[in-house]
């Protein structure tokens, strides 16, 4: 396997409530390749939101290692994660948090502009975006003008502007019925192939998940089982 | 069950001759109900005795078969009532995991997660299949349903073995 762009070394994060402690991962080891598509499946309260936002440089591990690109998210400052959440990561959310007063483009432009890039690269950045998307024309629509497969294609163009080629994926098609979902996750397995992006899918429906080079399973915090590669499948 | 019916069902289009029948049905199946000829001419044969087809010779010999009224009228009843089912259902999957919660619950929990691994292999398997005929464009609608069929009964049997999970172990917290 090629080096790991997304790593997690015996991770393990608590979560305290008061008196009490909960668990939410207990001991998780897992590595995304370049162009991988992982989904990750298992009973609400498994884990699987936690994993994501400890990759997202959202939350510290208890004990353990998160690392990004070789390069270990503890050593990392407010500034560098901030970088790192802008330049290398991308997310996808059920939620979509669309900004209604701004069109598709400038919904996909705005978080570029705010990490400095100059108006019109962001404007050509936003476009390309949208054309891997595959997002109608025209794009200066506002959100709500479009589909929710649309206006899920556009979240997903906001995840891939520019460099970022790891895209953090939680129950994207949660809205969607199952052809517009089956297509949300179509284009993130062709990211993968096409830009050799890693993705990190969170999702319930065997159907989604079944579009993933590997399915981990996850249940109270600790990887069960995962499914094995066509050619081992076949062996 | 099936042969006899779905043979019923390609008559109700008109005359056919025994291998006419079995290709004809392979294909609307999908190819996945391979007939062996014999199968088909006993078939016809039963059917004859019934009173449900009649037998005419044609030029050359062959045998053409055609459907009499009251193999219509069957043919109607056939296509109205809803298919059997077999209660409880038997299958091997449901057998395992019943015989492993009847040993212990933990390992109940870890028959349901191997096997639930081993169907998404599967799962996954068909997906593949399915898309790769999707882009060559090259199959037949029955081919796709058949496909479709396999991919749900996959997704039904997951989102079982997840509720049996889920049983278990509220049982196991109360």
């Amino acid at each position: 396997m090629t080096s790991p762009v997304l790593q997690f070394d015996d991770v393990v994060k608590v979560f305290r409530q008061g008196p009490e402690e909960i668990r939410a991962l207990a001991g998780v080891s897992l590595a995304v390749a370049p162009g991988e598509l992982v989904a990750i499946m298992g009973p609400s309260g498994c884990g699987k939101s936690t994993l994501l936002h400890l990759a997202g440089a959202l939350e510290d591990p208890t004990a353990g290692h998160v690392l990004v690109d070789g390069a270990d998210l503890a050593g990392f400052d407010a500034k560098a994660r901030a970088q790192l959440r802008r330049q290398r990561l991308g997310y996808v959310f059920q939620r979509l948090n669309l900004i209604p007063s701004l069109t598709a483009l400038e919904n996909v432009m705005l978080p570029l502009e705010l990490d400095g890039t100059r108006t019109a690269e962001a404007r050509r950045v936003a476009a390309e975006a949208l054309e891997t998307v595959e997002l109608p024309r025209p794009h200066d629509r506002y959100p709500d003008e479009l589909s929710g497969g649309q206006l899920q294609r556009v979240a997903i163009a906001r995840a891939i502007a520019g460099p970022r080629q790891i895209v953090l994926a939680d129950e994207p098609t949660g809205a969607l019925d199952t052809a517009s979902g089956d297509r949300i996750i179509e284009l993130l397995a062709k990211l993968c192939i096409e830009r050799q992006a890693a993705v990190l899918l969170v999702t319930h429906e065997p159907r989604f998940a079944s579009w993933a080079d590997r399915v981990v399973f996850l249940r109270d915090g600790r990887v069960v089982d995962e499914t094995r590669s066509p050619a081992e499948v076949s062996r | 069950m099936g042969v006899r019916d779905g043979l019923m069902a390609l008559l109700a289009r008109g005359p056919r001759h025994g291998y006419q029948l079995k290709t004809e049905f392979e294909t609307a199946t999908g190819k996945v109900w391979p007939l062996n000829v014999g199968q088909v001419y006993t078939t016809l044969e039963r059917l004859q005795r019934d009173g449900l087809v009649d037998a005419a010779e044609r030029d050359g010999g062959q045998r053409e078969f055609s459907l009499t009224a009251e193999g219509r009228e069957a043919l109607g009843e056939w296509w109205e009532a809803n298919p059997a089912e077999d209660a409880p259902p038997r299958d091997e999957l449901m057998l395992k995991v019943l015989l492993a919660v009847d040993v212990n619950p933990e390992h109940a929990i870890d028959v349901i997660t191997q096997q639930r691994t081993t169907l998404f292999e599967r799962l996954q398997q068909y997906r593949r299949t399915q898309r790769a005929a999707a882009r060559t464009a090259n199959g037949s609608l029955a081919a796709a349903l058949v496909a479709e069929a396999l991919v749900a009964r996959a997704e039904a049997d997951l989102r079982w073995l997840d509720n049996c999970e889920q049983r278990l172990r509220s049982r196991e917290d109360q």
